[in-house]
């Protein structure tokens, strides 16, 4: 046993065994909850009227698949455009031309301050409004025109939806920018790159980290806000093919189901898309990654074949190779 | 005489009603160190910026290598440069940041080879073969898979200084590079850039490192409220300074 630095003998000490603080409230608590998940359970279960014969006889008809896939199109389509939107947006609202940043002001205030749904009939009636449209110079030739009513209703859903969506995607992308540091932008400048150059290599790539998890979160909501094709009527997305087939056997609580279980299907694999998104734009900012759930498996596949537990791999050390 | 590497003629720059510079003249020859010292707020770091243009000036003129810094003068009248031109200057002049600003999406290679791939068109072997030269030259040989937050404070700014290395610059600015490190790190930081100014390479210091200055500066600034207070030999103006105002900064420095 060695003598310390201030002389004293510095013995070794043993792990703290102490009893742990009792909950009495969580087993109460639990014990309430368990109680109403069964009765919850047992109705759905036993009361013949949710129908769940029909629920498994309609969940993969080719009526059904075929609108998950329109619902599914939807869903990419207005994201995508609302996005695309969003950046395009995003960088207007931060433009030196107040011109340009009170355009996108202007855009933002109007598509979050009208119902998405008041929008979606306004696209859908505009041949009302503007029964041919010319694209051209004001008072002056036009270039390309088209019949207003020439386009499906699909692509009105999609456009409706996608421009209410960059409103909110610019909200989004635009915090993302700022939440990037000033250092970022002095860095990149300094080493020559153009502002668009540090805007694309740069501050985007590190805004992304903050703009993922909202915009998962858009997307799920994007999934079901398509079912607003059902005010349309003509489009046979998810939730308006179950209520074509319920408007003809009266199955209305079956099909509800149906659509409702594809909804959360869709949703769960979003989930699963947003975690290795997140993960990989999250490199660089922590020292280690956590492993996914799929490397978690193999690793205590693996170690169990050895008879080891599983060990995450040890955290780097900060001042490792020795400063 | 050779045209000198930075020239300062009267620079200003006002920050809105605060006038931060209040008429800057000086000189930087080819291959010589300066180092600007000073209390926080007497302008050394916002001159320092002046100098690639990341602050535009408000009076005075200052040029790099003999070109107006982010002007063309035609006839009597200066026009501002475009974006694209300003950069293509700013490759020319390497910085390095007192937080050291790497790239933390990027490991400490790809943080090097960026800018020569973007802005120079280096193919991408070049590039790594030059970025690994420069990581090695830093003490960094191990480090370039590392990401910035698996670093220590000294091993970013080394990092950090490679990367400007790699743009081959004709000048190098420094801001306050060792501020933020923990002081046992400061001396790794150093021995890289005594390395860098012995093998030639212009350099604009602005540093609280006495001992740095004095063993490695050819001309030392003092500047406090926005104007140069004393300048000369280093170990001139820190054993005797003129000024009393010099005089009261180093007796609480050094």
């Amino acid at each position: 046993m060695a003598s310390g630095p201030v002389g004293l003998p510095q013995p070794e000490a043993e792990d703290i065994k102490a009893v742990p603080v009792r909950h009495p409230g969580r087993w109460v608590a639990s014990a309430v909850v368990l109680v109403i998940a069964v009765a919850a359970v047992r109705s759905v279960v036993t009361n013949q009227r949710f129908g769940w014969g029909h629920v498994g006889h309609y969940l993969f008809t080719s009526q059904v698949l075929h609108g998950v896939l329109v619902t599914l199109e939807l869903t990419a389509g207005a994201q995508v455009l609302g996005v695309v939107l969003g950046v395009l947006l995003a960088v207007m609202r931060l433009s030196a031309n107040p011109l340009i940043s009170g355009a996108g002001w202007l855009y933002v205030w109007f598509f979050r301050g009208t119902p998405v749904l008041a929008q979606v009939l306004f696209w859908y009636n505009i041949a009302a409004l503007y029964p041919v449209f010319h694209l051209g110079i004001p008072f002056g030739p036009s270039f390309i025109s088209f019949n207003a009513n020439s386009i499906s209703a699909f692509l009105v859903l999609v456009l409706a939806l996608g421009l209410n969506e960059g409103a909110y995607m610019s909200e989004i992308v635009r915090a993302g920018i700022i939440s990037v540091d000033e250092g970022q932008n002095e860095a990149a400048l300094s080493l020559g790159m153009t502002r668009l150059q540090t805007m694309r290599r740069i501050v985007l790539p590190q805004a992304m980290r903050v703009v993922i998890p909202p915009t998962g979160n858009e997307t799920i909501s994007m999934l079901k806000t398509t079912s607003l094709a059902f005010a349309v009527g003509t489009i046979a997305d998810l939730l308006t093919t179950a209520s074509r087939i319920y408007d003809n056997n009266f199955l209305v609580q079956p099909l509800l189901i149906v659509a409702s279980l594809w909804y959360l299907a869709i949703t769960s694999v979003l989930y699963v898309g947003q975690y290795y998104l997140e993960r990989y734009y999250a490199r660089g900012s922590s020292r280690e990654l956590p492993l996914t759930p799929w490397q978690r498996v193999r690793r205590g596949i693996f170690s169990a074949q050895h008879d080891q537990i599983a060990m995450v791999p040890v955290a780097f050390e900060r001042h490792e190779g020795g400063e | 005489m050779a045209e000198p590497m930075v020239r300062a003629e009267s620079v200003h720059k006002r920050f809105g009603r605060l006038e931060v510079l209040r008429g800057i003249t000086l000189e930087v020859g080819r291959g010589e160190v300066m180092c600007i010292i000073g209390p926080s707020g007497s302008g050394k770091s916002t001159f320092l910026r002046t100098i690639n243009h990341l602050e535009k000036i408000n009076r005075g003129r200052l040029w790099v290598d003999g070109s107006l810094v982010g002007y063309v003068q035609r006839g009597d009248r200066l026009h501002e440069l475009h974006d694209r031109e300003v950069a293509r200057s700013r490759a020319e002049i390497g910085m390095v940041f007192q937080r050291f600003n790497l790239f933390p999406h990027k490991t400490a290679l790809e943080n090097v080879i960026e800018a020569p791939r973007l802005v120079r068109n280096v193919p991408k072997a070049q590039a790594i073969q030059e970025a690994t030269d420069l990581l090695n030259r830093v003490g960094l040989s191990d480090k370039r898979d590392s990401y910035p937050s698996q670093l220590s404070g000294g091993q970013q700014q080394r990092v950090a200084i490679a990367r400007a290395l790699a743009m081959k610059p004709k000048l190098m600015l420094f801001d306050e590079p060792t501020s933020a490190l923990d002081p046992e790190l400061v001396g790794d930081v150093l021995d890289v850039m005594r390395d860098l100014a012995r093998d030639g390479m212009t350099m604009v210091v602005v540093t609280h490192e006495m001992g740095f200055a004095r063993e490695v500066a050819d001309k030392l600034v003092f500047m406090d409220g926005g104007v140069i207070v004393e300048a000369g030999d280093p170990r001139e103006v820190l054993s005797n300074p003129q000024h009393e105002r010099t005089r009261a900064f180093l007796s609480k420095v050094l």
